[in-house]
């Protein structure tokens, strides 16, 4: 429990949006007014009882919640040391955690009185998620995506297409997703009268990294109610992938007044952090300015954003998100990396001791949730947020094993 | 710093004149780092008064598609903010008396470092800067900066700031206050003169600072109309695609002077 004069966590951000020095509102006039709409909207319905009864009853009974919490006996006896749980997102409907933030933000596009929703997608799971909740609220859908995604991740493209959303390619920048955010921002300017603009992950400006660290920490609660149910105490150590940070800060979040809980967020090591090419801005980065708040980036020595490379396209973002960049800063959480070929070798493990077939991206966490449970006692606990199932990524494990799917 | 900063002078002769600021955006290094000069000289010339330079970032959130390219092409051809300034030094060997503003995005400052970038841009003889994504709740540190150099820190207003933002931001602007004339990003086309009218009278309640009106500007008609209300026009991304489809320096220059000159023509007229 939090000592007197420790951070309550729970306080922040502070009225501006900031945590720290991170966070804020880094974005062109026209957009303000819209973000303070969004803030005031937001501040009156999150703790509106039937707001709150209405993001529950989704949850229920639209994602499928609770998700379980579950031992993995046989990969636990693999690594060899601590116990291992999977927190098992993966078995949401759209197979992720993303849901958890469309749902919510859909009820909030659905309060504002827009027709329009619009979203940036990198793998296409926020993107299928979005178009998930617009299609089941009758609401127009564009999903901008990076060219270079689009062809990457073409059966999320089609799902998208089912579902009856519009994907726009960005042939802009890199064409991934940091451009495909920079496309969704240039729609919101020019439509703000109509469309919402649902952000993926913890970044963009306030009050979007904590509407979204909010609609996820849905993942913590349970969790930490799991715990106490399921072992009778609160976990050791906490372990979560982070690209922008959605998952991994719904996680933590819930417990970060719990100052016995030890936290690591697995960033993606990529070809490994010496060679440069990896997404792990954590890590390896520097704070700066980009997507309307600051944070950590990959950037060069003259401030221009850099391409970044990770096996797993949910990771490949040159960004993080900003209540991240403050945890580190003060040491609540530690950040770590997997690199690629680590996460494979986990992707394989999981699904071979466990028949759970884990995203490339939450592989990274299993992949470190191995190493630390190895150097812990057999009585603690770990828990590991499974933030989304791989079946999304057996075209991209099949190119890599030299297989035509 | 008893010396004047020449946005003010400018606009001070153009008041006493009875004449409309012409403000004129290309990238710098667009069409290659060793030509931009030559434009910026070009656009003087052709009776531009304000020369924006366009500093190219990697992410140019608030731009369309024309002045997104511009910038690709320019961090393709080398630009960076220290070049850029590099080239308003070079501007400056010859040319004392135009103002000119560096228009960019918040990253490429704060990796310079803000009083670095301060001192630098006076230095090379900048005269104020627009950072597009630093919003008022944002601006302080840079705006003291700038404001202890006698430099003019110019923000945006648009459609949508409330009148108590614009309270807020004419008390912070400096050098002029630039009106984005439509909710998009550069370069879109759907202007509504009578709402760029009743906003600028609007402000005009608020600050005795000029206004000039830029976004959806292509021609010597759509500048004339939108400043009848203010005290200027920016024009870019018809300047932006007219660079990207010389050829060469010669040609881009003789395409820039007959895009200029003819809405210098029309706003005098």
């Amino acid at each position: 429990m939090s000592k007197p004069g420790a951070i309550d966590f729970s306080t922040f951000p502070d009225a501006s949006g900031h945590f720290g020095p991170y966070g804020g509102r880094f974005v062109s006039e026209t957009l303000i007014s819209a973000l303070d709409e969004l803030q005031a909207m937001y501040s009156r319905l999150k703790d509106d009882p039937d707001f709150v009864a209405a993001f529950d009853h989704d949850l229920a009974h639209y994602v499928g919640r609770p998700s379980p919490l579950y031992l993995a006996e046989r990969l636990t006896e693999q690594a060899g040391g601590a116990r291992i749980w999977l927190k098992r997102e993966d078995l949401n409907h759209t197979g992720a955690h993303k849901v958890n933030n469309t749902v919510g933000q859909a009820l909030l596009a659905k309060h504002s009185g827009k027709s329009r929703v619009i979203a940036e997608t990198g793998a296409g799971q926020h993107g299928v998620a979005t178009a998930t909740v617009a299609a089941r609220l009758g609401l127009q859908c564009t999903v901008y995506m990076g060219a270079e995604d689009v062809k990457r991740q073409s059966p999320n493209v089609y799902r998208m297409k089912l579902l009856g959303a519009e994907v726009v390619p960005v042939e802009s920048g890199s064409k991934t997703l940091k451009d495909a955010m920079n496309e969704a921002m240039r729609d919101w300017v020019t439509n703000v009268d109509n469309t919402f603009y649902i952000i993926g992950t913890v970044a963009g400006p306030h009050p979007y990294p904590q509407l979204v660290r909010d609609f996820n920490s849905i993942i913590g609660r349970e969790a930490r109610r799991q715990s106490l149910e399921q072992f009778g105490q609160l976990p050791d150590a906490l372990v979560a992938c982070v690209g922008g940070g959605s998952n991994a800060i719904g996680l933590f979040h819930p417990f970060l007044n719990d100052s016995e809980v030890k936290m690591f967020g697995v960033e993606a090591g990529g070809e490994g952090l010496a060679t440069g090419r990896h997404a792990a801005p954590l890590n390896d980065g520097i704070p700066g300015v980009l997507h309307g708040n600051r944070t950590y980036l990959m950037e060069d020595e003259d401030g221009q954003i850099i391409e970044t490379h990770s096996v797993s396209a949910g990771l490949d973002y040159p960004g993080v998100g900003p209540e991240h960049a403050w945890l580190k800063d003060i040491g609540r959480v530690e950040y770590v990396t997997a690199d690629d070929k680590e996460a494979l070798d986990a992707f394989r493990r999981l699904t071979r001791t466990e028949g759970i077939l884990p995203a490339l991206e939450s592989s990274h966490a299993v992949a470190y949730a191995m190493k630390l449970a190895a150097e812990m006692a057999p009585e603690q606990n770990i828990v590991v947020n499974l933030s989304g199932r791989g079946d999304k990524d057996i075209f991209t494990v099949a190119a890599i094993d030299g297989i035509e799917v | 710093m008893t010396e004047q900063n020449r946005i003010d002078c400018r606009f001070a002769r153009l008041r006493g004149e009875g004449r409309k600021a012409l403000v004129t955006y290309i990238v710098a290094g667009d069409g290659g780092l060793e030509n931009t000069v030559p434009m910026m000289h070009q656009l003087v010339a052709s009776g531009a008064d304000i020369i924006e330079l366009g500093v190219p970032f990697s992410d140019p959130m608030a731009e369309g598609p024309v002045i997104q390219k511009g910038h690709e092409r320019a961090l393709a051809s080398g630009a960076s903010l220290r070049k850029c300034l590099a080239l308003v030094k070079e501007f400056r060997q010859v040319d004392e008396e135009t103002p000119v503003i560096l228009m960019g995005y918040a990253n490429p400052i704060q990796r310079m470092g803000e009083r670095e970038f301060a001192d630098a841009a006076l230095n090379a003889g900048v005269d104020g800067a627009l950072t597009v994504d630093l919003p008022a709740e944002e601006a302080g540190p840079l705006n003291e900066l700038l404001a202890e150099r006698n430099l003019r820190n110019i923000f945006l207003l648009t459609p949508t700031t409330t009148e108590e933002r614009i309270r807020e931001i004419t008390g912070l602007a400096s050098g002029f206050v630039y009106y984005v004339s439509l909710k998009g990003v550069t370069g879109a086309g759907h202007l509504d003169l009578d709402s760029v009218r009743d906003n600028l009278e609007h402000i005009r309640r608020f600050t005795d600072l000029p206004l000039c009106v830029g976004f959806g500007i292509k021609d010597g008609s759509s500048a004339r109309s939108v400043s009848a209300h203010g005290d200027g026009a920016v024009v870019g991304s018809v300047l932006v695609s007219a660079v990207a489809q010389a050829a060469d320096l010669a040609v881009a220059k003789a395409k820039l002077g007959e895009i200029v000159s003819e809405m210098r023509r029309a706003l005098d007229r």
